[in-house]
């Protein structure tokens, strides 16, 4: 084929009613296998639940009376309602403050490679405490305000996103690096025109882990601090106290929707800009 | 005044004055590898000068040193950079910008105001037959094409002195040759210094006036031929005794430096 031929295929646009059926396709395809797998998962937990004898019952509800009695029962939602907005308030807080923290401090070993040499070992150290195990030092600290379960959620939440977009920073072109110094561009029209939109895979990939793991340490943090205005982590903890297992399995339920709204957001964001020209992001 | 050279009109000053110009230029390596050995190449306005040699002859560290982004070790260079066009092996585009963005890097970059940049753009997009294809992302086109937008973005430019890097060297034969075809109607239009790295004999014979052969350690230049040939020039005589009779000359001159 001669690069003329390639040319006219490109050229022509696809006629619009083909693509959207076969979009409506592609949506099917993508939607059917977790619907099917999630009716598999309500059929078995319905088994399990009604194979329990009368004395263990509790220990699993049914998934109509959860979603009824721990969720929708008006004394239930509005308890739990709040409590779930008040842990998402906690983990996006906590995700914001590591985002711009963390891009801060890649940028900065970015320009700086002795600081990247002299606090990486650090990061990683830190990555690797046990957060449960600071957690007790932050109260000392801070108290046990939205504040200190604010810093467990970032110290949860904060490396992959330095580590993930220094990565993207540094894995430029070298012939693109030439091309800029080439044309006299400053340091910061480097940065902005060519490493930072180059990381913008990596650092979305960041913001992703991120975002699960803030949603981890927001639980985990309620969950220590049992102070303050309830959120989940706490009450997933009463309920358990007061053996109100409906209500327990609604509020771990409400925990994980949380969890894949972030995971979901994410992810959408990610392919909404990268889908024009990277290859993690089918073309069109 | 004003005389025809080649199919171009051409200043006969700047026809006599060389626009690019390496003067006893060495340069050696912080590690001590003397990468370029008493250089001296002149090359005129007219001129399309290919550089031929094995790997780690140093002949894209020539193109460096033209370019500045190697400084000469002694010795002088006379370049303009300001009128600078570089292709690299690779396409090196902005896979996040459209086919005009990239295009218009380079004058963005030296904040040219957006109304020229514009006209620039087009006019460069035109010249490489890609207006059609403005709005895509380098990632849907051909090689071949990605290779023609690296082009047309160093043509935004107006290069006095353009340099290739082996350009075409990771496509496939038609290709090349085709884009070796768009290239000298180019050179025939602008009116710019051509130097031209590569690893084909063949390609450095067709395209150019003059053929440099380079040799490693150190990096000098070993011999000068000059292209008989006149312009415009067919994709035919490539197959003509004339052009296997020069192209054997460069072979053998590589071959008795190298063993």
């Amino acid at each position: 084929m001669t690069l003329l031929e390639q040319t006219n295929d490109l050229a022509q646009p696809q006629p619009n009613s083909s693509k959207r059926t076969s979009r409506i396709k592609t949506r099917i395809n993508s939607l059917a296998p977790p619907t099917v797998l999630f009716a598999v998962i309500i059929l078995v937990w319905e088994f399990l639940s009604s194979s329990l004898s009368g004395a263990r019952k509790f220990l699993l509800p049914t998934p109509q009376s959860v979603l009824t009695q721990g969720i929708l029962a008006p004394d239930a939602y509005t308890q739990i309602l709040p409590s779930f907005l008040r842990t998402a308030a906690l983990a996006l807080s906590g995700l914001l403050v590591a985002m711009v923290l963390g891009m801060l401090v890649a940028a900065l070993m970015y320009q700086f490679r002795w600081l990247e040499r002299a606090s990486f070992p650090y990061l990683v150290a830190l990555q690797a405490v046990p957060v449960l195990a600071v957690a007790p030092l932050v109260a000392v600290v801070f108290g046990y305000s939205f504040f200190a379960k604010g810093i467990v959620v970032v110290l949860i939440a904060f490396f992959p996103i330095p580590a993930n977009f220094l990565l993207g920073l540094r894995s430029v072109d070298k012939g693109l690096i030439d091309l800029f110094r080439l044309n006299q561009a400053s340091w910061w029209t480097r940065f902005w025109k060519l490493a930072f939109p180059n990381s913008l895979p990596q650092l979305l990939t960041g913001f992703r882990i991120s975002a699960g793991l803030a949603v981890i340490g927001a639980i985990v943090g309620e969950e220590f601090f049992q102070a303050g205005i309830p959120g989940l982590g706490m009450r997933l903890l009463q309920y358990l106290d007061q053996v109100e297992y409906h209500r327990l399995y609604g509020a771990l339920i409400l925990s994980s929707l949380l969890g894949i709204t972030f995971y979901t957001f994410f992810t959408r964001l990610s392919h909404r800009l990268l889908r024009n020209w990277h290859e993690s992001v089918q073309s069109p | 005044m004003k005389v025809a050279t080649k199919n171009k009109l051409t200043d006969v000053d700047s026809n006599l004055k060389p626009t690019l110009s390496f003067n006893d230029v060495n340069l050696t390596f912080s590690d001590g590898t003397q990468a370029l050995h008493n250089i001296n190449l002149n090359v005129r306005q007219d001129e399309f000068v290919s550089i031929v040699g094995p790997s780690g002859c140093g002949k894209s560290t020539l193109l460096k040193v033209a370019s500045g982004l190697e400084k000469v070790t002694s010795g002088t260079l006379v370049a303009d950079h300001d009128h600078l066009g570089y292709v690299f092996q690779d396409a090196t585009l902005l896979p996040w910008r459209t086919v005009e963005d990239n295009v218009g890097l380079l004058t963005e970059l030296r904040k040219v105001p957006k109304a020229d940049r514009k006209a620039k753009v087009d006019e460069a997009l035109e010249l490489v037959g890609l207006t059609a294809f403005a709005k895509y992302h380098p990632r849907r086109l051909s090689g071949g094409m990605r290779m023609r937008v690296s082009l047309a973005r160093a043509l935004t430019m107006d290069p006095q002195v353009f340099l290739f890097d082996e350009p075409f060297g990771a496509l496939d034969e038609i290709t090349r040759e085709r884009l070796n075809d768009e290239l000298l109607q180019l050179f025939m239009r602008q009116n710019f210094a051509a130097v031209f790295v590569t690893h084909s004999i063949y390609e450095a014979v067709f395209l150019s006036t003059r053929v440099v052969v380079m040799s490693p350690r150190p990096g000098r230049i070993i011999g000068e031929f000059e292209v008989p040939f006149s312009y415009p020039r067919a994709p035919e005589i490539r197959f003509s005794p004339q052009f296997s009779e020069l192209a054997g000359k460069i072979s053998e001159t590589l071959r008795k430096e190298i063993h």
